[in-house]
């Protein structure tokens, strides 16, 4: 004869998991899970930190917050969305992990992503190497002179900063300006034969955002906000992104 | 409205305005692949841009020059660049993390890779090198001016030897 089964005592206590289903429209499906293992089988980060989504998913269902918490891993999940892309119930175990690096105190973040978002935040390029406005403009300017002299097939190539009006408000990724200034007219050139009515802004031409990777949801907002507000404010009609 | 660059390179190529053809590698068959950037193909735009995406590359290396990664498209994997990962700290981790992507580019064989966005272009540069593939990690926008003759001596940075010399526009600016 079987064992009497073991009940379970007490109420059911409130765990970190809820908190982001609370979060998320159809609170992410996350306890939809039929533990099938697709997530894993199709995720790079599945084993390190002896951990792969399923894992992460199953922990965080059960209630095993300071282990999740606590996991590295959070770290090394990039938010692909892969998991989410083969998974038969669409659970949002990208959004899962954000939450749980939000959840870290904000000093204890990665060095590397901490500097970066707060390098972003100190100049209204938003630009993550601390670009300012006159640096960016200077570059630009610098290199285009440079090519319309060199290349005179080129001599009416323009790179206009805050050119009221723009079809395309243009972003760049802070590493060309800022360490190989040449692989921006590549660029250049190909918005010029096209004939394309574009413009950087001196404010938010960054293309990245490190707070966002940090999980600062007030910083990584600061961030989006700059580089939108300066494209509506030049009465951009299309924000285009280079990468 | 937010935009990414393929879908307007692959329309202006549609529409004739950016006049690249594939000549320049009839004879040396140079191969490519092209990563699907998670942000742009899976997370943001879908299939359609990954197909934009492969209309560029087609467009400007021959048909018969590129080579699909498999899984491919919205089911490609993530190279590990992303989400923060590149300034992390866990350098270990995210090289093993890469070791998929690695394998994915060397069974194609091809020469090179192109990368569409800078996470996965400093995250693959760094894979080549670290697991010895040591093949080249190209913006696009370099080939399509490769393509267009109008490729500079110094805008070349990411090109393999194979290529540093092919169809140099002003030659005379090398620096």
């Amino acid at each position: 004869m079987a064992e009497e089964a073991i009940k379970l005592g007490g109420k059911k206590k409130s765990i970190f998991m809820d908190k982001v289903k609370e979060l998320l429209p159809e609170g992410g499906n996350l306890n939809l899970c039929l533990t099938c293992g697709a997530c894993s089988s199709g995720c790079p980060a599945t084993g390190l930190e002896g951990m792969d989504p399923r894992k992460f998913l199953r922990m965080a269902a059960l209630g095993m917050d300071e282990e999740i918490l606590s996991s590295k891993w959070t770290w090394m999940c990039t938010m692909c969305q892969r998991c989410i892309y083969v998974c038969p119930m669409k659970i949002d175990i990208p959004q899962l992990i954000f939450n749980t690096r939000a959840a870290w105190p904000r000093d204890k973040r990665p060095k590397g992503i901490l500097a970066s978002c707060d390098m972003a935040l100190r100049t209204e390029t938003r630009s993550a190497m601390g670009t300012t406005p006159e640096d960016f403009e200077f570059v630009v300017n610098d290199v285009v002179e440079e090519y319309q002299e060199a290349q005179p097939e080129f001599k009416d190539m323009k790179a206009p900063i805050d050119k009221e009006g723009a079809e395309f408000f243009l972003n760049q990724n802070s590493r060309e300006p800022v360490t190989e200034p040449d692989e921006m007219v590549p660029l250049w050139k190909i918005l010029h034969l096209v004939g394309a009515d574009w413009t950087y802004g001196s404010k938010g031409w960054a293309g990245e955002n490190y707070c966002m990777f940090l999980a600062d949801n007030d910083a990584w907002k600061t961030l989006a906000s700059t580089m939108a507000g300066q494209a509506d404010k030049l009465g951009c009609k299309t924000y285009l992104n280079t990468e | 409205m937010v935009k990414n660059i393929y879908e307007y390179y692959a329309k202006w190529i549609r529409e004739g305005k950016l006049k690249v053809n594939s000549d320049w590698n009839k004879d040396l068959k140079i191969k490519f692949t092209v990563q699907d950037p998670c942000q742009i193909v899976r997370k943001t735009f879908g299939d359609p841009i990954a197909e934009d995406l492969r209309f560029v590359v087609k467009s400007v290396v021959g048909e018969e020059n590129f080579v699909d990664m498999v899984p491919n498209r919205s089911n490609n994997y993530c190279c590990g660049g992303g989400g923060g990962f590149l300034q992390s700290g866990f350098k270990e981790q995210r090289l093993e993390y890469g070791k998929l992507k690695d394998a994915q580019i060397k069974a194609t064989g091809a020469d090179y890779c192109i990368a569409g966005c800078h996470n996965c272009h400093a995250q693959i540069h760094e894979l080549s090198e670290h697991y010895g593939g040591n093949y080249p990690v190209v913006h696009m926008w370099t080939l399509i001016c490769l393509s267009l003759g109008i490729l500079g001596p110094n805008e070349r940075e990411y090109l393999g030897d194979d290529l540093k010399e092919v169809l140099v526009f002003h030659p005379e600016t090398a620096m």
